[in-house]
């Protein structure tokens, strides 16, 4: 049971929470001018060069930003072989699921295999993914050297740079990657102008059911504990 | 003030005459409703005594609720820590995604951020820089606003052909939250962009770092450096303590684990804007920047995994529609195909890049129905059926699904997706 100190006590926070919301109801605008001007709250810290340079790891399709440091096919095979293959494959073929790194180049129309070498428009991001995102278990914990060396070598795999190639800010840059001119960054959609038709809009007739989902056999259970599917064949 | 009016009669004539009268006077044949069995008033639940209040510090679901929970795809990826996971759509009742409900979708999984070491660093083409910690970005005025966020691949299984008999894996990679946190222009303001800055790049604290390319314009508009979501702090699945808002935009470019915003003149075509999450159309180019979220919607009741359970008569059919390109105007359900629509009622509130929600009532006949959602945005945009999408995308499209979707109602309540040709 409650005392009677504790029901006092709730009856008080009620007058109190009571106030509150008439106080707020009446609250109008704060004073925040429309466009606050360069620094007008003063919060936080100010970087120096060194912090920021730190921090700086993006990079430029360009080249830009792309560390010092170089790595050559050789160096790069043998990095990869002990960081990556387990799951790309020793040549980048893809171990189970995981992705491909080679293959489908000049034959996106056909095949659409999207790789490093058949799809990505631009060697410098390729560092830059690395560096920034793998190994997979352990990100950011490759020198330039290293990441420099590895990219050569995927590179190399895709018959896109020399066996003797050296991978550094400037050799990168220069790569002109099979899939350059592949991208229209102009997005066209809308790519359908519809009305909304109301009635009579089909012939029910020819209305036909092209596929029923219910018949793939495919479809995870949606009762019950999450549904792993071991041994359900992969797409 | 007609519709209110005759809402009076009916109140006036059920309590006078009883509800078989009420029943009567609707249109069709709606059977009377049966006798109820007798039984004891109370069940067990009202001979005992409940828990207390300290019993569950933080609230859970009733424990029969344990069907609706997320769920994934398991030969959709190689490894749980870059997948994703999906909303049950079919159990969220309003616009609103629960916080457990909401969709996840890791590149390297699922983090977990001291936030008392949390930085964000704003650098690049800015007068000066600035490096807040969290307690620092919770102070600048904030905002609160409901935005969804879809992944541009929801629907990228039915590409090919209706194969997953779900809403929750055909439309789940969707949900709506309250998001409160800084607008990202206050930000902006607050560090100066040079003139020469045109776009922003934002990058994340996880292992992948993802990083994507926003143009200046978007990021000076409504974006939002958001820390709460749906009354509390962010998710860790949501990017715990801090995630980007890029409203009506791919769920992609709402960097998670935010701890990097950079300014410069061009964009940075980083890995998940050219090699993932660009489009590979039937032609062999690639459609890439293709931020807007475009019209789109879906029946949530009925749908394969909430049949009508009830036999023929009365159902309220529900679902959600959303646009990134501002409001939903309207949605029309068709019954039989597409070869007739009528328009749903749209619930309160429509808001700008947000679900909204529409109910239509049916009097279900007991026989086999195909029934669809089209949603048409304050563009006049008009969601598209999967063969119009189809013909520009291909069959073999991952990203962009906002095709109209097909439930085909069974004779005996039961709901299947089916693609219609
Ligand atoms: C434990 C398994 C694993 C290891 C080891 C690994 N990766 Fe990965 N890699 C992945 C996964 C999983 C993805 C997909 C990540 C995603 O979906 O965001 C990936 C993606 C990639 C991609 C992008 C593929 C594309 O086309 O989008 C590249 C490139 C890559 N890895 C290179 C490397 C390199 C180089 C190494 C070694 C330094 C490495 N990976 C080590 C699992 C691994």
């Amino acid at each position: 049971m409650f005392s009677s100190a504790k029901l006092f006590a709730s009856a008080a926070f009620g007058t109190v929470a009571l106030g509150t919301l008439a106080v707020s109801a009446v609250a109008v605008a704060a004073p925040v001018p429309a466009a606050e001007p360069l620094g007008y709250y003063a919060i936080g810290m100010t970087p120096d060069a060194a912090q920021i340079a730190q921090w700086s790891i993006a990079i430029k399709p360009d080249g830009s930003n792309l560390p010092p440091g170089s790595g050559t096919v050789d160096a790069g095979a043998t990095v990869y072989g002990a960081e990556c293959a387990m799951c790309h494959g020793t040549f980048g073929e893809g171990v189970d699921a995981y992705p491909k790194l080679v293959g489908g180049v000049g034959a996106l129309k056909t095949q659409k295999l999207k790789t490093v070498g058949s799809y990505w428009p631009y060697a410098p991001i390729v560092y830059d993914y690395i560096n920034r995102a793998m190994p997979f278990y352990a990100p950011r914990s490759l020198s330039n050297d290293q990441v420099y060396a590895i990219t050569a070598y995927i590179l190399n795999l895709n018959g896109i740079v020399p066996d003797n190639f050296v991978a550094d800010a400037k050799s990168l840059a220069a790569v002109k990657m099979p899939n350059r001119d592949g991208f229209n960054f102009k997005d066209p959609r809308p790519l359908t102008h519809d009305v909304a038709c109301m009635a009579h809009c089909a012939d029910p007739k020819a209305l036909t059911v092209t596929s029923d989902a219910s018949k793939s056999g495919i479809t995870p259970r949606t009762t019950g504990p999450v549904d792993t599917m071991q041994g359900t064949p992969t797409k | 003030m007609a519709r209110a009016s005759r809402r009076k009669m009916f109140k006036f004539g059920a309590a006078a005459a009883g509800g078989a009268l009420v029943a009567a006077s609707t249109r069709v044949a709606s059977a009377a409703v049966p006798a109820a069995p007798a039984g004891p008033l109370d069940d067990a639940w009202g001979h005992s005594l409940g828990a207390g209040v300290d019993d569950r510090p933080y609230g859970q679901p009733s424990k029969y609720e344990k069907d609706a929970i997320r769920r994934y795809v398991p030969w959709l990826a190689q490894s749980p820590q870059a997948d994703a996971s999906f909303t049950p759509l079919q159990d969220q009742p309003g616009i609103i995604t629960a916080n457990g409900y909401f969709f996840e979708r890791y590149h390297a999984g699922r983090i977990s951020v001291d936030p008392a070491k949390w930085e964000l660093m704003i650098m690049g083409l800015v007068k000066t820089p600035l490096l807040l910690k969290l307690e620092d970005l919770k102070r600048f005025p904030s905002v609160s606003r409901i935005h969804f966020l879809e992944c541009p691949a929801n629907g990228a299984t039915e590409w090919p052909a209706a194969q997953l008999n779900s809403i929750q894996y055909t439309h789940g990679l969707i949900a709506c939250a309250e998001w409160t946190g800084v607008k990202l222009s206050t930000l902006l303001n607050e560090v100066g962009v040079k003139p020469e800055g045109k776009w922003l790049l934002a990058e994340g604290g996880d292992g992948s770092h993802l990083t994507r390319s926003i143009p200046l314009e978007k990021a000076m508009d409504d974006c939002i450096v958001a820390w709460g979501q749906n009354g509390e702090a962010l998710r860790p699945e949501q990017g715990y303590p801090v995630r980007l808002i890029v409203p009506g935009w791919q769920g992609n470019q709402m960097v998670k684990w935010l701890r990097r915003l950079e300014i410069g003149t061009s964009p940075w075509y980083t890995h998940e804007e050219t090699a993932s999450y660009t489009e590979l159309l039937p032609n062999g180019t690639a459609l890439g920047f293709t931020w807007v979220a475009e019209a789109k919607s879906v029946i949530s009741f009925p749908c394969p995994e909430k049949p009508l359970t009830g036999g023929p008569g009365f159902y309220e059919v529900r679902g959600f529609a959303w646009t990134g390109r501002g409001k939903i105007k309207a949605v029309d359900v068709s019954f039989d195909g597409g070869v007739n629509y009528t328009r749903a009622a749209l619930q309160e509130p429509v808001l700008d890049k947000c679900m909204t929600r529409f109910t239509i009532p049916w009097h279900w006949d007991g026989k086999p129905a195909m029934i669809q959602s089209r949603a048409i945005d304050e563009t006049g945009y008009v969601q598209p059926t999967i063969v119009e999408a189809r013909a520009v995308m291909g069959t073999a499209a991952v990203y962009l699904n906002n095709a109209i979707q097909t439930w085909n109602v069974l004779a005996d309540g039961s709901v299947n997706n089916v693609q219609l040709g």
